[in-house]
């Protein structure tokens, strides 16, 4: 079947299998490879994109379910070379190591922010409780979502 | 060695070690995301035909397989099992001394032995078509007594692997038992788990592989999510009986590996067979679950712990009995309780000690090493002792450490079992790190909300740690350092990073010597055909053996160029002198002709430039140390345990990159909290296991854990140039008695002496409910 959906922007028609979730057609049929898949049972949030500006995890959404809508992943974030501020954040504070859990995290703390631009730490934790990283204990990541919500008000 | 000439000849520069430098790995990974296996587009790769196991559902079984049904599907490329093996002889074990009785074949061989164990292995041509095919492939199982409980094999009523006579597979054992607690005025024993847990890197394991060339000259590339790129490739070639410079092993980016993946896997192996077979690239990519099932688990010992000593909080003897289960196929798991007997005693002065280990093999998935591997069960083990010890004769936990420390002087110094500790200040990290999380304060809360009945208690836990690093035979790492002709450097090192940061560390030490800006240096690792030779990244090894590379290297490079300089200003080469500020060299007392590395480099090889191989010994192990506070509040009815604070020192010696050094110890300590208050692997009685994924196994998020207040301190080793030790197990270590100390100490009034991890809220709740009776 069919599925037109925008992808960083870019508008794609692509044929694919009834079944095909969105993080497959994104990585196998786009080649956009950022978005990771790390469970099989929705845990992890390592393939979670911004499906109309909100933020999904892309291993349970059927591809053809977006068919009109419009996908943001790691890859399209940034403003050309100006990057977002959460990628600064994360830059800043040292919020990856492996970078696996990282391009799910960054888009799961983009939705945040734009639902809560000025969370406290606690906030944070919750907010991305559905966001697993292995390697930082968190510490940084929560670190450079502040980092990313204090420029927000800055500006 | 170089060392004194380099320095004695170098105008000073502030130097760049020790400052917060961002991570220059950093950019890729937010903006484009790192290239895993799974990611490789390499037009190699293309047509490759992709593999699914059919595994085993039973943990013992003899089995019958037939793929009949499975190989005639269209689009079905193979369907083969362990017959199509017939020819290769099983893969050599991972570790030279595991018993060859007790290997495991490429795939079950007639008997399965865990749930998990791959049967049959599929080759479709699309990548979703595995699953649907694996469905066709008929397995009888015809059931065998399962052995699960360590203390059942122990005792050999079942055998695994009747030609081995035992399922006993290695057993080690230090100081002798004889009249050990005779002359201690108290003494304690308990028994105690240290749970199985799942190493849970967030990526799962994958593979990607190609033949090229044809007969003889036919080599084979090997892409693997692993932590030891030239181990892996000798193991590939052991396995395919091949020199190893026909296999090419290239570590991609590599998400997370914790230990787990040290070398390559049986599932991995296969694949380099079945690319040669088909003739066509391979690719291979587990699924959370199999990952669960398959990767291996760490810890996973029984142990009894018994201490002695005076009324006044002297300890005199200490005993540790370990029970290791290493689940069907001795790994590295096997080999845990020699790293655990080796720390045994921890960070204390204790007159006389035994150890007795045995490992042995049940129906349950291979125990690897997993963040720690050894040395976490050791502390926990004196940990755990050291608080029942203080609460049987009523003294602080605190003070009774204080009493029974190693003295800062004492070093260097070889404990009763063996360890030949290099330095440390055992006493100054528990001091700091008591005073740093105002334990006297917390104590004193303690006491007002037991006194005011508030059920909401409060609990406090520390420990003292110390680990080996780089161990435990004196260990070795490459590096090559390349000064390019237009002055730019790349240094090759045979560590293998996975989020440690060596490209940003490593590019740090090499500018330090050579007067190199950083954004002029790039650090290559990963690639056989790149990289000369390494040991990888594991046991914490890297910057003190691959770091200290580096740093040798470097020195060598600015020697060699001094001569090369002497030659272009026709000058000796002790005249020479590098001056870092400016990039170049001089002559000593006319500094206003400077020639620059480029220039220097180029008069090596025009080409090459300047390339300096090297090649750093250490000359032993290294202990790196620390103490750790964990607070911790339970909810006295009903058991629910939250953790409030971890303050930790963790002294590692000097720090080349607070940025990563501080990321490394979050990460150890979240690991090191996750076991003791969430995580564990379970099997039921048939060996069925109960985490296989995600939402069974309770990998916390960032919801259940605090920020953590690390505290710095930096004591030097004697054993490498740059003083330094590991860090990157540190945190693990240290975290997990700690927490259940604090989950404990919070119960401990009311006759609480000990709780098993994970300290759910049941076995909290079951513990005060059996202490008030
Ligand atoms: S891959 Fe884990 S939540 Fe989608
Ligand atoms: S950085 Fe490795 S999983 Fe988060």
């Amino acid at each position: 079947m069919n599925v037109t959906l925008t992808v960083n922007g870019v508008s794609h028609t692509v044929d694919v299998e009834d079944r095909t979730l969105l993080v497959h057609l994104l990585r196998d049929h786009l080649g956009l490879t950022a978005t990771n898949i790390g469970c099989d049972t929705t845990s992890c949030g390592a393939c979670t994109v911004l499906l109309d500006g909100e933020s999904v995890k892309s291993c349970t959404v059927l591809a053809a379910s977006v068919d009109g809508q419009s996908v943001t992943t790691l890859e399209g974030l940034a403003d050309g070379e100006r990057w977002h501020r959460v990628q600064e954040g994360f830059r800043a504070k040292h919020g990856l190591q492996c970078g696996f859990c990282t391009p799910g995290m960054v888009m799961a703390a983009v939705s945040l922010l734009a639902e809560n631009p000025s969370p406290t730490a606690a906030q944070v934790r919750e907010g991305l409780e559905g966001n697993l990283c292995r390697c930082t204990g968190y510490h940084n990541i929560v670190a450079a979502v502040l980092e990313a919500a204090e420029g927000s008000v800055a500006r | 060695m170089a060392e004194s000439a380099g320095h004695a000849t170098c105008s000073r520069t502030v130097s760049i070690l020790g400052t917060r430098v961002m991570r220059v790995e950093d950019p890729k990974f937010l903006t484009t995301g790192g290239v895993y296996v799974d990611d490789l587009r390499d037009p190699r790769l293309d047509g490759a035909g992709h593999v699914t196991y059919v595994r085993s559902v039973m943990a013992h079984a003899r089995v019958t397989v037939d793929v009949a049904a499975a190989s005639g599907v269209p689009g079905v490329l193979a369907v083969v099992t362990a017959a199509d093996f017939a020819d290769l002889p099983p893969p050599p074990p991972p570790l030279g001394f595991i018993p060859p009785a007790l290997a495991r074949p490429w795939l079950a061989n007639g008997v399965v032995r865990y749930v998990g164990e791959p049967i049959a292995a599929i080759v479709t041509e699309s990548r979703y078509a595995g699953e649907d095919v694996a469905e066709l492939v008929s397995v009888d199982y015809e059931p065998l007594t399962a052995v699960v409980d360590p203390r059942d094999a122990a005792g050999d009523a079942t055998l695994l692997f009747a030609d081995h006579g035992s399922n006993t597979a290695l057993a080690f054992e230090a100081g002798s038992l004889d009249g050990l607690f005779d002359d201690c005025e108290v003494v304690v024993t308990q028994q105690i788990t240290n749970q199985r847990v799942a190493p849970v890197p967030l990526e799962v394991r994958g593979t990607a592989c190609v033949w090229e060339g044809s007969g003889d000259d036919a080599r084979l590339t090997f892409w693997a999510s692993t932590q030891s790129p030239h181990g892996a490739r000798d193991q590939i070639a052991a396995a395919l009986e091949l020199p190893p410079e026909r296999v090419h092993f290239i570590a991609p980016d590599v998400g997370g590996g914790f230990g787990a993946k040290f070398g390559v896997s049986i599932e991995d192996l296969v694949l380099a067979v079945l690319s040669r077979r088909l003739g066509r690239p391979m690719r291979w990519t587990e699924t959370r679950t199999e990952n669960m099932l398959g990767m291996g688990h760490g810890r996973a010992q029984l142990q009894t712990v018994t201490i002695g000593g005076t009324r006044d909080g002297r300890i005199t003897a200490y005993s540790l009995d370990v029970l290791q289960d290493s689940g069907a196929y001795p790994h590295f798991g096997a080999v845990l309780p020699f790293m655990t007997q080796l720390m045994a005693t921890g960070t204390y002065d204790i007159a006389r000690v035994a150890v007795r280990t045995k490992s042995v093999v049940t129906n349950t998935a291979p125990v690897v090493a997993y963040r720690g591997a050894g040395r976490p069960e050791a502390t926990a083990a004196i940990e755990r002792a050291v608080d029942l010890f203080a609460a049987e004769i009523g003294l602080d936990p605190a003070e009774v450490r204080r009493r029974n420390l190693f003295a800062k002087d004492a070093f260097r110094l070889t404990t009763q079992v063996g360890a030949a500790y290099d330095s440390g200040d055992y006493a100054g990290a528990l001091d700091a790190v008591l005073a740093a999380a105002k334990y006297d304060e917390l104590r004193a809360e303690q006491r007002r909300r037991r006194d005011s009945g508030d059920p909401m208690l409060l609990g406090i836990g520390v420990s003292n740690y110390v680990e080996i690093t780089a161990g435990p035979e004196a260990g070795t790492e490459f590096a090559r350092i390349n000064v390019k002709p237009d002055g730019s450097v790349i240094v090759y090192t045979g560590t293998s990073p996975h989020g440690q940061g060596h490209a940003t560390s490593f590019a740090m030490l090499a500018a330090d010597e050579l007067g190199v800006p950083l954004d002029r240096i790039t650090v290559l690792h990963g690639d056989t055909d790149l990289v000369a030779r390494g040991g990888g990244t594991g046991g914490s090894r890297s910057l003190q053996l691959g770091g200290a590379a580096v740093h040798q290297g470097a020195l060598e490079t600015v020697d060699r160029a001094r001569e090369l300089a002497g030659d272009l200003f026709e000058a000796a080469a002790g005249d020479i002198v590098l001056d870092k500020a400016r990039g170049g060299f001089h002559v000593a007392g006319s500094p206003d002709d400077v020639r620059g590395w480029a220039e220097v480099a180029t008069s090596a090889d025009a080409d090459a430039g300047l390339i300096v191989d090297t090649d750093f010994s250490a000359t032993g192990a290294t202990f790196p140390f620390g103490a750790h506070v964990a607070v911790v509040e339970v909810d006295a009815e009903t058991g629910y345990v939250r953790l409030v604070s971890m303050t930790t020192v963790d002294d590692a010696g000097p720090v080349i990159n607070p940025v990563v050094v501080e990321g490394q110890r979050h990460g150890g300590i979240a690991q090191g909290v996750a076991q003791a208050l969430f995580e564990e692997v379970r099997y039921d009685e048939d060996g069925n296991p109960q985490s296989t994924n995600l939402t069974d196994y309770a990998f916390p998020s960032a919801a259940e854990l605090p920020d953590f207040t690390l505290v710095d301190m930096a004591t030097p080793s004697p054993l490498n140039p740059l003083g330094v030790k590991g860090i990157g197990e540190a945190g693990t270590i240290g975290a997990t008695p700690a927490v259940q100390n604090a989950v404990v100490d919070a119960v401990a009034h009311l006759g609480v002496r000990h709780i098993e991890m994970p300290t759910t809220p049941e076995r909290v709740w079951r513990a005060i409910q059996e202490a008030s009776k």
